[in-house]
């Protein structure tokens, strides 16, 4: 129970009956709502996993990555690959598509950080590596190239290969955020932890003091380029078919970012707090534009309401709701 | 056959120069915000879109061509560059750059969609019969649009360095570049600065917009693309250096021009990523810029 | 219906006793006694409307925004409540919208333009049982998955190739004249890629009198084609077949003019760009005379004019293309559809939808079927050459508004005007 006790410890009773609370609505939450609200919930879950694997690396340890897209694009493009090809179901396939994501992020990671590439330039080193392989596999004959790659869609749920409909998705998907929101917890409370946050707050006094900085970021990169991986695993299967447009498109990577930086970076609900904001004021302001039959408008609504948030709560939505309501975790 | 293989070769190399050019005029404006304020400006492409659109509706409604209306566009981009960076950007000057992505990115997704819903979804272009000319020299044969939009951006650039090394205004900017403190003790007003080095980058990339248009039609989503290629250029050239700037656009012009002479074309932006991986690695500070400590 | 008729105390009891019986009726029944009322097939537009395919996704759109009134017109005895969303060019909002809509009891969904976005929605529609005809998308993948509530009145690119290059041989026949040799240039995403593939494919099987020299592939957001189109012009090709966007023909044709590069002709084997009225505008004199293999809309029918002319009110400054042909047809199908169900239960409407028959429609080919992979294999290319700023049918001769020209004249040729 001391790796219980550990992962709870500081934390107030009321956020742990909440956090409970939380889960068992979830759980229950495909009997509450209908399909529409279930497959919004679903994005909301799948941007909050996301969301949160991207935070490990800027939000924990300090690196600004805006190439996400390759880490999920490569996992994607890899477990649907292999049961396109050879009827590997996903189950194992996913096992390669991690270690293939690991990998990438580990060259990415060892070039930026070898060449100690910091802040702006480190993002614009993992668009770049995210650019090229969106070029590479849009030549690429083994998985459709830029026509894309399909998968076959039959309506039978089979379990084993990860075929079935939204519900069988989204205990996926929840199963993945709540994995992934204990893992960080845990990383957080872990020595590691700490040598992230020193990192994050002064490279060089950390380097000073003795912490392995280069190692600590690679172990930050190839655990977020993982988790990433995961998300494009699902959401390969999800969809059923894959272009290297999306896949691997700008766009995505930037959409990983949004919810964790309104959220709140560095936070273990930012991610998911962020994630619930973002999507829920996207439907929101679809059905308000509706009204109007004026295209864009939803996103020129959009574009203001992060205007709004980045102005007025440039550390996230989430530091301020647990200041308001005491969810907070005590100062230790 | 090698006769005819070189000059090929040089063809495309002085079309790659040629579009070189106006793709260095469109990374000034982002070099220059840059270099005095370290605010990466990420809805770069977004404000030359805005003035891509303004120049079509000059040549649409007014019959004004998109080279007589730059110097208006540019005017109008200085006047509001000044304001958003007043009125927005100023609190975010020295946050954390993910602060600064974010607000930068909200802008971006605002002005394209402004575009979209008062310009339209549809490609928007400007006809003129130069579209259709060419110079010939000798065995070479010059674009007439490419070939006026790279004069023009000769011109501008000069003007810019002018603006820089002999006015006052100009020599106090790239004295708060250089040192922020500095100037903070000798009196400039700092805050002014930057609102005046945003307005001259923004009228950079507002004059890159009504000489772009000439080139190519513009549509509101192809903004995303011209941020990233200006990211490349700059990076490139040296992020926070003019002469930088212009040398990466004119790297990146011939490098695609010559790729897609060599490869299939489509793998042509391949090579430039990878120019900008090579150069992020072995030369961070860009080919022009100056090491930084 | 029946406000001219005087109400009686005791017909009020009744009907109020009646409609209280009907909230009361289970489900089944309620839907059963909807079937009744003329005006209520719900029919969920998907298209994107904003993002990177605003522009084809509005002019879908258009087509469908004047359905009811050419209904009327043709005296169609239907009038549909059809309720646009927008995918914003994404996938995964294609797929809340699709949900979205059959949650807020649309019977039957119509879209969407594109591949992925197309699939995103297919897979909701087979879930929850609801029939999506899809309007507009070449990927053959969608007709191949064993979709039992997809049908497609679209060709798929093996088709639009097979038609178009057998109209090639149909040009020549005509014109007299055959090029020896053709250059393929390409746009290299999607629907390019699969067009590429297609030709390759197909080429050897169709004996064709040229042959391809090369192919020459470019990505979707060039910005400058002076080199791609050096090589194409190297390459002697008498023939050039582009597989384009809007854009990029248009920075094709201009360097086509400022190179000198006069080919036999333009055959445009399927893509859009060529017949695109902002291509024409821009264009000018230049944009003549290329021809469009594609399925185009059928000026001999009298839909099509009644199309035409609503369009034409409706949207002034905006050309009726295969994009709102195609769309409004989707929503003829799901009216027909719904005529000859009798119902608006998704069962009923696929059941319908399978046995369909339309011999009254828009576009060139015979009437609309299915198959029983839910495609309809009776769409014919046609060939629209550019006449005058018009995209016009040339071929086939039946459908034909205009005489073909071909070889294309020269650019600076009296008879571009």
């Amino acid at each position: 129970m001391t790796f219980l006790t550990r992962l709870t410890g500081g934390v107030p009773a009321r956020s742990l009956w909440c956090l409970g609370g939380l889960l068992m609505l979830l759980l229950v939450a495909p009997a509450l709502l209908g399909k529409y609200g279930l497959s919004v919930l679903i994005l909301v879950l799948y941007f909050a996993f996301v969301g949160q694997a991207w935070n490990i690396m800027m939000g924990f340890a300090g690196q600004l990555s805006l190439g996400h897209a390759l880490y999920a694009g490569v996992g994607g493009y890899i477990a649907a690959g292999l049961f396109f090809h050879y009827g590997i179901g996903p189950w194992a396939g996913v096992f390669v598509a991690v270690a293939a994501a690991v990998a990438a992020g580990s060259i990415v990671g060892y070039l930026g950080f070898r060449f100690s590439l910091a802040g702006v330039y480190f993002a614009l080193l993992t668009i770049a590596f995210s650019e090229f392989t969106r070029i590479a596999f849009d030549h690429w004959g083994w998985v459709g190239g830029s026509g894309g790659l399909f998968l076959k869609v039959d309506s039978t749920s089979d379990i084993l290969n990860l075929r079935g409909g939204p519900l069988l998705f989204y205990y996926v998907i929840l199963a993945l955020a709540a994995g992934t929101f204990i893992l960080c917890r845990a990383l957080l409370e872990s020595r590691l932890g700490r040598y992230w946050l020193a990192i994050r707050e002064d490279p060089e006094a950390a380097q000073a003091v003795g912490v392995p900085v280069l190692r600590c970021k690679m172990i930050a990169i190839m655990i977020s380029a993982g988790l990433t991986a995961l998300a494009g695993v699902w959401n390969a299967f999800y969809y059923n078919n894959l272009f290297p447009e999306t896949a691997f498109a700008m766009g995505r990577s930037i959409e990983f970012t949004l919810a964790p930086i309104i959220g709140g970076l560095g936070t273990l609900f930012g991610p998911i707090v962020g994630a619930v904001v973002l999507t829920g004021l996207g439907e929101i302001f679809t059905d308000l534009s509706e009204v109007f039959h004026i295209s864009g408008l939803k996103q020129i609504f959009y574009g203001l309401a992060l205007l709004v948030i980045v102005m007025y709560r440039p550390a996230g939505v989430w530091p301020w709701i647990a200041d308001r309501f005491g969810f907070g975790e005590k100062q230790k | 056959m090698t006769a005819d293989f070189l000059l090929s070769l040089a063809q495309a190399i002085t079309k790659g120069l040629l579009t070189g050019m106006v793709y260095g005029l469109m990374a000034l404006g982002l070099s220059v915000i840059f270099g005095v304020m370290r605010v990466v400006n990420f809805a770069h492409g977004e404000i030359m879109v805005v003035g891509m659109y303004l120049a079509w509706m000059g040549f649409e409604y007014l019959q004004v061509s998109p080279m007589l209306s730059l110097p208006v566009i540019a005017l109008i981009f200085f006047g509001a560059g000044y304001a958003l960076q007043r009125v927005v950007i100023s609190p975010f000057i020295g946050r954390p750059e993910h602060q600064q992505f974010l607000l930068l990115l909200a802008i971006a997704i605002l002005l394209v969609n402004a575009c979209l819903v008062v310009a339209g979804p549809d490609s928007r272009g400007v006809q003129m019969e130069s579209q259709f000319d060419s110079y010939e020299l000798g065995p070479f044969v010059f674009d007439a649009v490419r070939a006026h939009a790279a004069l023009t951006a000769v011109v501008i650039a000069g003007l810019l360095w002018l603006f820089f090394t002999r006015t006052r205004t100009g020599k106090s900017i790239r004295a708060a570049a250089d040192n922020n403190l500095g100037a903070l003790v000798v009196g400039l007003d700092v805050r002014r600065l930057y609102a005046f080095t945003f307005g001259v980058g923004a009228a950079c990339v507002g004059a890159a917009g009504a000489l772009m248009i000439t080139i190519i039609p513009v549509t509101p989503f192809l903004a995303a693309e011209y941020t990233l290629l200006a990211f490349v250029i700059v990076i490139v050239g040296g992020l926070g250096s003019m002469t930088g700037a212009l040398a990466g656009g004119l790297l990146i012009g011939v490098s695609e021009a010559v790729a897609g002479l060599l490869l299939q074309p489509s793998l042509k932006s391949m090579v430039s990523f990878g120019i900008l991986i090579l150069v992020l690695l072995l030369r961070p500070q860009g080919l022009f810029g100056k090491s930084s400590t | 219906m029946t406000g001219r008729k005087t109400f009686t105390r005791r017909r009020l009891g009744q009907s109020a006793l009646a409609g209280a019986a009907l909230l009361g009726a289970p489900l089944p029944l309620r839907e059963a006694f909807a079937q009744g009322a003329p005006a209520n097939l719900k029919v969920g537009l998907l298209l994107p409307t904003s993002g990177l395919q605003a522009q084809i996704g509005q002019a879908c759109r258009r087509g469908a925004d004047v359905a009811n009134d050419v209904f009327a017109d043709m005296k169609l005895p239907v009038k549909l409540e059809i309720v646009n969303y927008d995918t914003e060019t994404k996938p995964d909002v294609a797929r809340t919208q699709a949900e979205k809509a059959i949650d807020a009891g649309c019977h039957i969904l119509v879209g969407a333009f594109d591949s992925g976005q197309t699939i995103a929605i297919a897979q909701v529609c087979e879930q929850r049982g609801v029939p999506l005809v899809v309007n507009i998308a070449a990927a053959p993948q969608i007709t191949e998955q064993g979709y039992k509530f997809v049908v497609r009145n679209f060709p798929t690119a093996p088709m639009l190739i097979t038609g178009a290059l057998s109209l090639h041989k149909e040009i020549f026949k005509i014109s007299g004249k055959t090029p020896k040799t053709a250059v393929l240039m390409s746009v290299n995403d999607t629907f390019g890629t699969a067009m590429i593939n297609g030709i390759k494919a197909l080429f050897p099987k169709l004996d064709m009198p040229y042959e391809l020299v090369d192919t020459i592939s470019y990505d979707v957001a060039a910005k400058d084609l002076s080199v791609e189109v050096a090589k194409a012009k190297a390459t002697k090709a008498e023939l050039l077949l582009p597989v384009s966007r809007l854009n990029d023909a248009k920075l094709l044709v201009q360097e086509m003019v400022k190179q000198r590069w006069e080919p036999m002709g333009v055959l445009n084997p399927g893509a859009p760009g060529l017949y695109e009225q902002d291509f024409l505008k821009t264009m000018g004199k230049y944009g003549e005379y290329m021809i469009s293999n594609v399925p185009w809309l059928d000026p001999k029918s009298a839909m099509t004019q009644a199309l035409e002319k609503r369009h034409a009110a409706k949207f002034p400054n905006d050309q009726l293309d295969l994009n709102g042909g195609f769309t409004f047809e989707g929503v003829l199908i799901a009216a027909q559809a719904w005529l000859a169900a009798k119902s608006t239960k998704p069962g009923d409407l696929m059941e319908a939808l399978r046995k369909i028959k339309i011999d009254q429609h828009v576009m060139v080919g015979g009437p609309i079927q299915f198959d029983s992979k839910g495609q309809n294999v009776n769409i014919k290319a046609t060939a629209v050459e550019n006449l005058k700023r018009k995209p016009t049918v040339v071929l086939p001769l039946e459908s034909a508004a205009a005489p073909l020209v071909f070889p294309m004249p020269p650019w600076n040729d009296k008879r571009r005007t």
